[in-house]
């Protein structure tokens, strides 16, 4: 049997290999999506929510890019939460659990209806190789498909092993088999690799949890959705509970720590110290005699619950005494066991900014298998890979985000330049501007950028054009207008009598003047619409700020528009040392900023770098 | 684009001192200190005044107007008379004046070649010099900062580091166990490294720490003739301004004027083992110094093994000229022969270097901590305005932190590329 031809395939159905087949299909190439079943589209295996600090924030720019994720967890989700909700904007993240099955379902029905994406349910063992070049996929049962570009995306698949104590086995996620063919095939490429680990806790039946003497969480008010499509609430909310471990959880563990295989010297893999199992908490923190835990149920009709906060390697029999333990769960039912899991990622210094490996032409990597964890990262790079994928099949530019316009493009200058010593993930202090790349105006940042490359829907285009005419309308009233301090104070705003004019916008850049302020002052202002309102607020509460860091980004944007050609020759430039020849041609950095954080580069080489580099540009010009 | 402006000649004393200002405010600039408009293209002998019009020296201004300059940018040239005096106060009001800064090192050139002003070739044969600079640079931050003022640094650093993770942690850790309000501590780092800021940014205690001038060390074993030499050096071609002990009274500074460079001639303890321990610190001292200074002159016999690497620059000379028969590289203070010789050896040196180091090392070392200081200063406000200002107080203690960074001369992974250039001599 053979399949008909594709321009990109994407191996692996998760959450970076969903959002790469997406992204390749909206921007226009046919897709298809290899999974073993089609109920493994979107499963969420570790804990039940979607979003959170640094997370919320892709997520957002995911969707302002037309993608998936921020749309089926926005239907799926059942409690929403806006993280730092009392902090600025630009540190707010937007956090929802989500309702395990709706999700899938959800992320499954959008990928049967997405135009030019084809399902197909079968194992890939093999790619097909054409030189050094990869052309296509060979399925388990014989098949073979032919297509420009593959995205990899089998997250901890690679030479999986789970641990439960002293118990291990192959496996990907619980039930799931490790690909050991392709692993084979990825070590005949010789690519740098790398072990790392993750844990999960045991799962708990929600029925046997006394819910009662439970402190509850519930969510927001007025939900935060990740979409900026989403206008309201879809499914059924819940609350979540929180409780603690205590002096008798931890004696429990100490008293078992040899049998739990990190513990026990089973594991070598390089776990996160942000998310420490509880093994590591009271180890690493042992003055803390409590920890607390948030029990998540996964859906509203599940009943199935996710105590996060105590994943954990420890044996079966451990977890079920630990777990009764505590508060609440003294009766609790554990559904199914906590386990770590370790696995191979390749380090993502072999791959270029665009996700696709320097030395195997037509293979884009994303997700867990470039080291991060977390479905959001996961799904922010499969979006990269799939644009990528798609315009290099369609002879397009590559679609390259950047340090200074998206947490996307911070992440993935991170992993290419820096690569990995933990399961990478993100944080808003990674983003270095912060205060400009927000939740709030991801669309502002990235739509144009999406309307340019013509992956995103008629409706949505129209929708964010509409907003940008009232923003931009506004905005120009608000900066037009201009007041004498006495007039802004004779309209109830406190203002230094400086005698310094000011424009409307720069009052509402005071600390505490809201926009609803403004409407003594100027009475035009009461047509703007909330969102508008609400916008203009944000962005003027960090004005000057950005305003000083103007520079700082011109000069990041610049560097980043100085490309390096992938065949850039370092050999032939007098006087770089052969050190600074040798490191930069081995990297291969893509652009000159990427070259300037090479280890030992020097401003003299920089200087070289970028003088032969125009001087090829202009050489090319005159050619062409 | 910021109109920036810097010395473009050698410092020191010379017959012209040449003052370059790029940028779209160049002529604007020229036009507010000359007694009569300057042309967009061309040049004129103008009279040049301060912002409150009192007179500065007469010279010849040029004008370029862009793509025709250096730059490629509007370029004004001021060619003034070369007294210290004269380019101090110009560069005061210069900088006193709305849209202009100092240029950092190598600005000018970097934005030619940003233009397109410079070709390979060009670019080549500047490399080596970026290197030189890069090495100077380092050097002279090691200089400054190896006394007090670098422990400080490096301690203020820390606290900021300290006091932006404790702010992190309450960012992006909110949903996790974590401590809400930790205005008390990271205030209290705030206010600590403001304070020492404070302190070390009026005045005197950086006109103490930072050397203007440049440092020449006299090295060599016991009784070579070392302080013969310094005196006889000290009472021809220069003015001695101050002379006092060092520290330790092994290491003696003599401040003086070598045509027209300030210089700080050391005199050292002669370098040889030795069991007495005050004999030892001197001797270690002596080689500290010895190894911060810019250049080191070793009073050596030719045959004899030196006790430090010899590095670019250095001379070595053997000594007690008056009783050996070849006087071929050999000096002698007792008689002066070849002390012209070594004096114009010195200042030869120490003058392509004066490009390299210039007036700005010190104005920028200051200029750095006055940064860091206004940061700090508007993070303290704005977190006592409450934990949900902290994303700002966050930016505020990150540019503070990037000022000290730049101030003991680390190179930020984001902040290299700035570097490229500039490390390159100012104006060049």
């Amino acid at each position: 049997m053979k399949h008909s031809d594709f321009d990109v395939v994407v191996i692996g159905g998760g959450h970076a290999g969903a959002e790469a087949a997406h992204a390749a299909a909206r921007m226009g190439a046919h897709t298809a999506l290899v999974t073993l079943t089609k109920d493994g589209i979107g499963v969420m295996s570790c804990n039940p929510a979607i979003g959170g600090l640094g997370k919320g924030h892709l997520v957002r720019e995911i969707d302002a890019m037309d993608g998936v994720m921020g749309r089926v967890a926005d239907l799926a989700g059942i409690q929403f939460r806006l993280l730092n909700r009392r902090k600025g904007p630009a540190v707010q993240g937007p956090r929802a659990q989500s309702d395990r099955g709706i999700y899938r379902r959800e992320m499954l029905k959008a990928t049967e209806s997405q135009d030019r994406l084809t399902i197909i349910e079968g194992e890939a063992t093999d790619f097909i190789m054409s030189g050094s070049r990869v052309a296509g996929v060979c399925l388990a049962d014989g098949c073979e498909i032919h297509c420009e570009a593959v995205i990899l995306t089998t997250g901890t698949f690679l030479r999986g092993v789970i641990h439960i104590g002293d118990v291990s086995k192959p496996g990907g996620r619980m039930g799931d088999r490790p690909s050991v063919k392709l692993a084979e095939r990825l070590d005949s490429l010789s690519l740098p690799m790398g072990r790392l680990k993750t844990g999960t806790p045991p799962r708990l039946d929600g029925r046997t949890i006394n819910w009662d003497i439970l402190e509850g969480q519930p969510g927001d008010d007025d939900p935060t959705f990740f979409s900026f499509m989403t206008k309201g609430l879809s499914a059924k909310q819940v609350v979540c509970g929180i409780t603690h471990t205590n002096e008798n959880t931890h004696e429990i563990i100490r008293k078992n720590l040899s049998r739990s295989a990190m513990y026990g010297g089973h594991i070598d893999g390089v776990g996160p110290r942000y998310c420490p199992s509880i093994e590591d908490k009271i180890i690493r923190f042992a003055d803390k005699t409590s920890h607390q835990i948030f029990l998540e149920p996964e859906g509203a009709t599940d009943h199935t619950v996710y105590p996060n906060g105590i994943s954990t390697s420890l044996p079966v029999d451990v977890q079920q005494d630990y777990v009764r333990s505590i508060v609440g769960l003294e009766q609790a039912e554990i559904l199914q066991p906590g386990y770590a899991i370790e696995y191979d990622y390749i380090d993502p210094r072999a791959l270029s900014l665009d996700l696709s490996l320097k030395d195997v032409p037509g293979l884009y990597l994303a997700g867990q298998i470039n080291g991060t964890t977390g479905y959001e990262e996961a799904a922010a790079q499969g979006l990269v890979a799939g644009l990528n994928a798609a315009a290099q099949c369609l002879g397009k530019d590559p679609v390259l985000f950047g340090r200074a316009n998206s947490y996307i493009g911070v992440m993935v200058d991170d992993l290419t330049t820096h690569g990995v010593t933990e399961p990478y993930r993100m944080f808003t202090s990674r983003a270095e501007f912060r205060l400009s790349l927000r939740a709030d105006n991801a669309d502002q940042r990235l739509t144009p950028l999406a309307v340019s490359l013509g992956c995103i829907s008629d409706e949505r285009a129209a929708r964010f054009g509409k907003k940008m005419e009232h923003l931009e309308a506004t905005r120009q009233i608000l900066e037009e207008n201009v007041f004498t301090p006495k007039q802004i104070a004779e309209s109830g705003i406190y203002v230094n009598q400086d005698g310094n004019k000011r424009t409307a916008y720069e009052v509402l850049a005071f600390p505490d003047v809201s926009f609803s302020d403004l409407i003594p002052l100027l009475p035009v202002c009461a047509d703007a619409d909330d969102v508008t309102r609400r916008q203009l607020e944000r962005d003027a509460l960090y004005v000057h700020y950005i305003a000083r860091q103007e520079k700082e980004i011109a000069a990041v944007k610049r560097d980043e528009g100085y490309r390096i050609p992938p065949d850039f020759d370092y050999s032939v430039i007098d006087g770089l040392s052969s050190e600074l020849q040798q490191k930069l041609t081995l990297a291969r950095p893509e652009t000159l900023a990427k070259a300037s954080r090479i280890n030992g580069m020097t401003p003299a080489g920089l200087a070289l770098v970028l003088a032969r580099l125009r001087r090829e540009k202009k050489l090319q010009e005159k050619a062409g | 684009m910021d109109t920036i402006f810097a010395l473009a000649s050698a410092q020191g004393k010379a017959g012209v001192s040449v003052i370059r200002v790029s940028g779209p405010l160049a002529l604007v600039a020229a036009n507010q200190l000359c007694d009569r408009p300057m042309a967009a293209k061309g040049r004129g002998l103008r009279v040049l005044t301060d912002l409150d019009g009192r007179h500065l020296d007469e010279g010849l201004v040029l004008s370029f107007a862009a793509p025709a300059s250096f730059t490629g940018e509007n370029v004004i040239e001021f060619q003034v008379h070369g007294s210290t005096a004269v380019v101090s106060s110009l560069l005061d009001t210069l900088s006193q004046l709305e849209g202009l800064r100092l240029a950092e090192p190598g600005e000018f050139t970097r934005r030619a070649l940003e233009n397109g002003k410079l070709d390979l070739a060009q670019v080549e044969g500047l490399a080596d010099l970026i290197d030189a600079e890069t090495e100077a640079q380092r050097r002279q931050a090691q200089v400054v900062l190896a006394g007090g003022l670098g422990k400080l640094a490096e301690q203020w650093r820390l606290d900021l580091i300290r006091a932006a993770s404790l702010i992190e942690v309450t960012i992006d850790f909110a949903d996790e166990d974590v401590p809400v309000d930790v205005t008390p501590e990271v205030t209290a780092l705030l206010v600590g490294v403001a304070s020492d800021l404070r302190r070390e940014t009026q005045g005197v205690k950086i006109a103490e720490r930072i050397r203007a001038g440049f440092e020449v060390a006299i090295i060599g074993a016991p009784n070579v003739g070392k302080s013969t030499l310094l005196n006889t050096l000290s009472g021809r071609e220069a003015a001695i301004t101050s002379e006092y002990a060092g520290t330790t009274r092994d290491v003696i500074e003599v401040r003086m004027e070598l045509s027209g460079l300030p210089v700080t001639l050391l005199d050292t303890a002669g370098l040889r083992e030795t069991d007495d321990h005050v004999e030892g610190i001197g001797i270690e001292l002596a080689r500290k110094r010895a190894d911060q200074a810019d250049l080191r002159v070793f009073l050596a016999e030719p045959d004899e093994s030196l006790d430090m690497e010899l590095r670019d620059g250095d001379i070595r000379l053997s000594p007690k000229a008056d009783m050996r028969q070849d006087l071929a590289g050999a000096i002698s203070g007792k008689t002066g022969a070849g002390v012209d010789q070594l004096v114009s050896h010195i200042s030869d040196v120490l003058k392509t270097r004066s490009t390299q180091v210039g007036v700005a090392t010190r104005a920028r070392h200051r200029d750095m901590m006055l940064s860091a200081l206004s940061s700090l200063t508007e993070a303290q406000t704005v977190l006592e305005r409450g934990s949900e200002f902290y994303d700002l107080a966050a930016e505020d203690m990150r540019s503070a932190i990037r000022s000290l960074e730049m101030l003991v001369g680390r190179v930020g992974v984001e902040d290299l590329l700035d570097e490229i250039f500039s490390s390159f001599c100012l104006g060049k």
